[in-house]
């Protein structure tokens, strides 16, 4: 398993560590029941800390997303396979919406700066007493 | 009880009146590879040094495995269960890598053969060559190996990257993570190498003017640091209380940007209230945090 991360650019390594073995699920070069590699084995590889790599195992974990054994490693979890699929379809969702807003000729950061502000409204409006503006 | 494998607590100490150290705190976590940065001549060889019981405080505490380092017999003891790699790599002149190795093993114990053969291929140091004709990478590797052999517990390591070139440095740093996960070492070393700590370190402190300004778990520094620019509806006529966290505020016509060193969610949400705002959030690096914390002249 290739990983690749950028000690450089900000986002906490562990943090860079699961997103990469995310995509490498939801690609499907990772599957349910594959083998991760063991945690020094990828410290060394990646030339980072091995609590770094601990901690990125341990979260996805806690979501679910792979499974521990001990003494025997890491798991990809059997369960990603519907979680995968609702990833798909919610991808669809905003692939038609991304070509729709595309036609406006908004930029990326635009976009994103939508998405942000919309998710901070829908928090708000979903907490006790919230209204949406 | 504690699992620190290094306390410091309010450690002082003076050169000719100047002072090197003012009131130090600093706590070292077991298993933890552990990045003290700071500029030069903040205080971080002076630390080590005391540490290693070469030089007295002046005041405070310093302990290694809960062993005060001022105390002689502790010092014995608390350097036959660490490893230091110094600041000059000096090491005696007139043996060779093959002599110094049989002369170090003999003070430990536990010495560890594997790990010595392991290390001997693994840094190709030529057994028969004089310390003196070797580089200052192999001195660096050398002084790393005979801490490793002897099965310490705990590393301390004087800027062991420095003046290696960028192909030792990666083996320097693979090796310590090796090491760390291996053998579950603790290791201290000091840098001002931001890139290679922010890689492989999990905790750090920066020490500025002989005091630490900042310390803890580099995730959470970096969950809790983040930087924010805000593009607002109309220029400010009254300024706005960003309140706690919010540092290094820069305004320019409708333009602002914040480091904020905590709290950013609330900081995010006050200026989303703003008429017209609009927030982007970044992650900081490292450098950006040591920036923010450490004064210039």
């Amino acid at each position: 398993m290739l990983f690749r991360l950028n000690p450089s650019s900000g986002l906490p390594l562990y943090l860079q560590l699961m997103e990469q073995i995310r995509h490498a699920i939801e690609t499907g070069a990772l599957q349910a029941g594959d083998q991760l590699p063991t945690i020094r084995k990828v410290a060394e590889d990646l030339v980072m800390n091995p609590n770094t790599v601990v901690r990125a195992y341990r979260e996805l974990q806690h979501e679910g997303i792979i499974a521990l054994k001990h003494g025997s490693g890491a798991y990809v979890s059997e369960s990603v396979g519907v979680q995968a699929k609702v990833t798909r379809k919610a991808q669809t969702i905003v692939q038609s919406a991304l070509e729709r807003l595309a036609d406006f000729g908004l930029t990326d950061d635009e976009v994103r700066r939508l998405v942000d502000n919309e998710l901070v409204q829908l928090r708000a409006a979903k907490a006790p007493g919230g209204k949406r503006q | 009880m504690s699992d620190a494998v290094i306390e410091i607590s309010g450690l002082r100490k003076s050169f000719k009146g100047e002072a090197a150290l003012a009131g130090l705190d600093l706590q070292v976590p077991a298993g933890s590879i552990f990045g003290f940065l700071g500029r030069n001549g903040a205080g971080k060889t002076t630390t080590i040094k005391l540490l290693m019981g070469f030089i007295r405080a002046d005041g405070g505490d310093a302990r290694v495995f809960g062993l005060p380092t001022s105390e002689e017999r502790a010092g014995i003891e608390i350097r036959r269960r660490l490893g230091y790699v110094s600041e000059d790599k000096e090491l005696y002149p007139y043996m060779t890598v093959q002599q110094i190795l049989r002369f170090t093993r003999g003070f430990f114990p536990k010495w560890r053969d594997d790990l010595e053969q392991k290390y001997l291929r693994l840094f190709e140091l030529p057994p028969n060559r004089k310390i003196p004709d070797l580089s200052k990478g192999m001195r660096s590797k050398l002084m790393l190996m005979l801490g490793i052999s002897h099965g310490a517990e705990l590393l301390v390591l004087d800027e062991p990257t420095d003046g290696l070139d960028p192909v030792a440095i990666r083996d320097m740093l693979r090796e310590l993570v090796a090491i760390a996960s291996s053998e579950g070492t603790t290791i201290f070393f000091s840098s001002h190498q931001l890139e290679e700590v922010e890689q492989i370190a999990d905790h750090i402190c920066i020490i500025d003017r002989g005091a630490a300004v900042v310390s803890g778990s580099l995730d959470d520094l970096k969950a809790q640091c983040q930087r924010l620019r805000i593009v607002l509806g109309e220029e400010l006529r009254t300024p706005v209380q960003w309140g706690e966290g919010a540092e290094h505020v820069r305004q320019d016509g409708r333009m602002v940007e914040i480091f904020a060193s905590r709290n950013a969610d609330a900081i995010a949400d006050r200026a989303r209230a703003l008429p017209g705002a609009s927030v982007e959030r970044f992650p900081v690096t490292l450098k950006e945090i040591f920036l923010a914390n450490v004064r210039g002249n």
